[in-house]
């Protein structure tokens, strides 16, 4: 088994309001930044999974993805690879993988 | 002898004994189910309280759908059974995708508590029958993802199909729409509460188990209580198909 660390990116649909991204939009102007448009606040999941593969681990990180982190009707998902597969029998390389 | 009707009672559920008390006054026995038993004992019905289910954490709803007794109560409204969502009972049918659609955050971004004003699109349901025909209902909502959603196409279908059961209207009765002081969430359509097809699962914001005695301010919620024990009786004496098919009226 070698572990695999992703992250999952989960943001709202295209076209569904996000009365998140409209609040922030709304505070830009007293931080006197311009130019800043279409903001979509979303949420993201860091975490480790432990496979005999990459494909494998993106499977189940795909599942997890699409089942709990976020609700098809309303938002999509990214799924992201983050720093090198490192073995589990390793301690010392898990934790590093997870900093 | 009542009729015995399920509360699921979740880690984070806080008006679980509201609507136990709300089901005793209506002459059912309710009967607490906790989240980690697979198993409904043998109820005719079963309620989803609010509150806050596994502390509401990802998304309302999202996490207490994967419990045990949720894989129950799937395969019992699978069944036909009688099953009434209410405010985060509503959230956690529609991630199961008992009830179509999905419950946003608030339009304002603001816990809405406040009393609203909702009225029945259909008075011929298991969860509506004892309504009276006319008029407003008025009941509390305690929310901050109430904002019912759905793409044009399924809102189309649900009404067309009639599952739309309650809608938050303006005083004068007409829906209250997405920027109407009327419509708490800024739900599309104004829609407070929808049934599944087969008429058996319905979830809504609206609190009507906190509207059923009048030294609450409100019993407008109550008929709506009464509604579900006098069909859960039904179900329990004469087994079969007890739902109202949509789309029937």
């Amino acid at each position: 088994m070698t572990s695999f660390r992703f992250a999952v990116n989960v943001t709202p649909k295209p076209g569904i309001l996000d009365p998140a991204g409209r609040a922030v939009e709304g505070g830009l102007g007293h931080l006197g930044l311009d130019g800043i448009h279409d903001v979509r606040i979303g949420r993201r999941a860091e975490l480790t999974v432990d496979a005999v593969d990459e494909a494998t681990a993106r499977g189940i990180v795909e599942r997890l993805a699409s089942e709990l982190l976020s609700n098809p009707l309303i938002e999509v998902f990214a799924v992201e690879r983050l720093g090198a597969a490192s073995s589990a029998t390793s301690p010392a390389a898990v934790t590093a993988g997870e900093g | 002898m009542p009729v015995r009707i399920g509360v699921v009672v979740f880690p984070g559920s806080n008006c679980d004994r509201d609507t136990v008390h709300a089901l005793a006054l209506a002459g059912a026995e309710p009967v607490a189910l906790w989240h980690e038993q697979a198993t409904l004992e043998g109820v005719a019905a079963v309620v989803l309280p609010g509150g806050f289910a596994y502390g509401d954490y990802v998304r309302a709803g999202v996490i207490a759908r994967f419990s045990p007794v949720m894989r129950a109560v799937s395969a019992f409204a699978a069944d036909g059974g009688l099953v009434l969502g209410i405010c985060n009972g509503f959230q956690v049918l529609a991630e199961a995708g008992l009830v179509p659609g999905a419950l946003l955050r608030n339009a304002s971004l603001r816990f809405a508590g406040q009393e609203v004003a909702i009225a029945a699109e259909r008075l011929d349901t298991p969860f509506t029958h004892a309504l009276a025909r006319s008029g407003l209902l008025r009941m509390p909502v305690a929310h901050g993802e109430g904002r019912f959603y759905a793409d044009e196409a399924t809102l189309d279908a649900l009404e067309r199909d009639g599952q739309v059961l309650f809608r938050y209207v303006s005083p004068a009765g007409d829906p209250a729409g997405p920027d109407d002081p009327g419509n708490p969430n800024g739900s599309l359509r104004a829609i407070a509460g929808v049934m599944n097809a087969a008429g058996n699962v319905a979830g809504l914001m609206p609190h009507p188990e906190r509207a059923s005695e009048a030294i609450l301010g409100s019993d407008d919620g109550f008929a709506i209580i009464r509604s579900l024990v006098e069909s859960a009786a039904r179900a329990a004496t004469e087994p079969g198909p007890t739902a109202v098919a949509a789309g029937s009226r």
